[in-house]
């Protein structure tokens, strides 16, 4: 049931920064006001919740921003294609309580409902692009909100299932690339400042991910004390820009530094991505960093970023799986099939 | 069914309690051994003989015995929450305030209060009042009883509170330490 469109929002050509900030994420966390949250609610709670949220004009079947997919319709593979297309969670796409997700037809916007939250809210976009993301998540909750009360509470301020996210229930997130940081041995001090500040490192594909390609979600963890404004400015005016530099100092010290060692890695990977007949998903991903990283640093003339970027979605199983009709865990046939469709972009 | 930890009689007190190192440990008792030792007066849980009769747990420090916090609103427990980190309604925060408070200050950097977007621009700023009301209240309590660096901690409180936004009332800082003083003279 995937939508058409083959990249997503968050892994498109270009945007601001875009040599480091791969994408950007904002996410709101809101929940019903008088209805239990998600793990105490009955099968009639959710389905009201569902009732209430689908009735919001995003959801219009004229005019709303929203189609409405049912995730229990879903088969495992479609849920897993939501799930590396990061418009739900893991967890969402596992769990087997009544739920669903609204998602834009560009899938720049996606609300889950009866996640963990009643709603996680969510706007996506390519580059670095909290102002506009932000803007926008802003002006949807506004709307929900004249047409739902949300828990709210004067001294917590949004009420959140999980008490660690009240305040504002907002996150501002970026996925950066880093390989320079990684191979100049630089990612512990930057995690360690990170820690400093107070944001959460994760994997590509988010929460309990592990670091694959050398891709970090960088997030904010403080959502209370402070307003949504002033998180904006200080994530996207300081902390973001302050790790792109780090970033590329770390690119610059191994151009000036170790070039022959830089080019051994970047065409070692493409001409692995050229000519495997069998690759697997992780292996695959850490091998198109390095050519994203030759194609940033004007190492490598071809392919596009966007091509890298369409090949960092396709290739993962759930996509795999999709093209190939085989089973969705790794084999040789999704092995064979991935390395093909690498191959079709790298000319092998 | 819980058995009683002290005979083969089906258990009707599921009771957790805290001990000494500040460990928590559920115990089971039948009827008859819930009256002996007690429940629910305020007299001690003998300890060593639920280990000695239970033959399998530990012998244990005599515990305080303390009531399991529930919400009335959704019926969690503090003991599911502790197990599953997540709260089951609104009035959650009010039924375990006592517990919520240091754990969302330790996750929020030492943050007490909400100081950005309201759903409700009017309500909010009624509430922000009754806000430092209370803290200006729990202030004048916390000097009045010589804790300082409780007091301290308010102060802070409401400065940031004032930083977060316009005072409804118009009124100023003056305004609002006069206010402070005049509760301090009320008491």
């Amino acid at each position: 049931m995937v939508r058409p469109s083959e990249n997503g929002p968050w892994l498109g050509e270009s945007g601001q920064d875009s040599d480091v900030v791969v994408s950007t994420r904002v996410r709101l966390a809101r929940n019903i006001d008088g209805v239990p949250f998600v793990n105490k609610a009955t099968d009639a709670d959710r389905n009201e919740i569902v009732g209430m949220v689908r009735r919001t004009p995003l959801f219009a079947a004229d005019a709303g921003e929203l189609d409405w997919v049912e995730v229990d319709e879903l088969d495992g593979c479609d849920r897993r294609k939501l799930v590396e297309r990061h418009l739900i969670s893991r967890q969402f796409a596992d769990s087997e309580a009544s739920r669903g997700v609204g998602i834009s037809r560009d899938e720049s916007l996606s609300v889950m409902v009866n996640e963990e939250d009643h709603l996680r809210i969510q706007t996506l976009g390519t580059g670095l692009m909290l102002h506009e993301a932000h803007d926008r998540i802003a002006t949807i909750n506004r709307e929900l909100e004249s047409h739902l009360d949300f828990a709210f509470n004067p001294r917590w301020g949004f009420l959140t299932a999980c008490p660690t996210n009240v305040g504002c229930g907002v996150r501002f997130s970026v996925m950066l690339h880093l390989p320079g940081l990684r191979i100049t041995e630089e990612l512990d001090r930057v995690r360690r400042a990170a820690k400093d500040l107070n944001l959460a490192v994760r994997g590509f594909h988010g929460e309990g991910s592990e670091s694959t390609g050398d891709f970090f979600q960088i997030s904010n963890q403080v959502t209370l004390g402070v307003s949504e404004q002033d998180l904006l400015e200080t994530f996207a005016g300081d902390i973001v820009p302050r790790l792109v530099d780090y970033e590329r100092s770390a690119r610059q010290l191994l151009l000036d530094k170790r070039i022959r060692n830089l080019e051994d890695r970047v065409h070692r990977a493409h001409g692995i991505l050229a000519s495997a007949r069998m690759l697997e998903a992780n292996e695959t991903i850490n091998l198109l960093s390095r050519v994203r990283l030759g194609v940033s640093l004007g190492i490598l003339k071809t392919p596009s970023v966007r091509e890298v970027h369409r090949l960092l979605l396709h290739v993962q199983p759930a996509h795999v799986s999709a093209i190939t009709n085989a089973p969705l865990e790794d084999n040789e046939a999704s092995r064979v099939a991935r390395a093909g469709m690498v191959r079709g972009i790298f000319g092998g | 069914m819980h058995k009683c930890d002290l005979c083969d009689k089906p258990a009707v007190l599921n009771e957790l309690i805290r001990e000494k190192d500040d460990q928590w440990r559920q115990i089971h008792l039948c009827e008859d051994h819930a009256r002996a030792y007690g429940y629910p007066g305020s007299g001690e849980i003998k300890s060593e003989d639920l280990a000695e009769a239970s033959g399998k747990v530990k012998k244990r420090t005599t515990g305080r015995r303390k009531r399991l916090a529930s919400c009335d609103a959704c019926g969690l427990t503090l003991a599911s929450f502790r197990r599953h980190g997540l709260l089951g309604c609104s009035e959650c925060y009010h039924a375990f305030e006592a517990h919520l408070e240091p754990l969302i200050g330790r996750a929020q950097a030492g943050a007490t209060h909400h100081c950005g977007h309201v759903p409700d621009q009017k309500d909010a700023h009624i509430d922000r009042r009754l806000n430092r009301m209370r803290l200006l209240k729990e202030l004048n309590d916390a000097v009045s009883t010589e804790q300082y660096e409780r007091a301290a901690r308010i102060r802070d409180e409401l400065h940031s509170l004032e930083e977060c936004g316009p005072e409804d009332s118009g009124e100023t800082s003056a305004e609002a330490e006069k206010e402070q003083a005049d509760h301090g003279s009320a008491q």
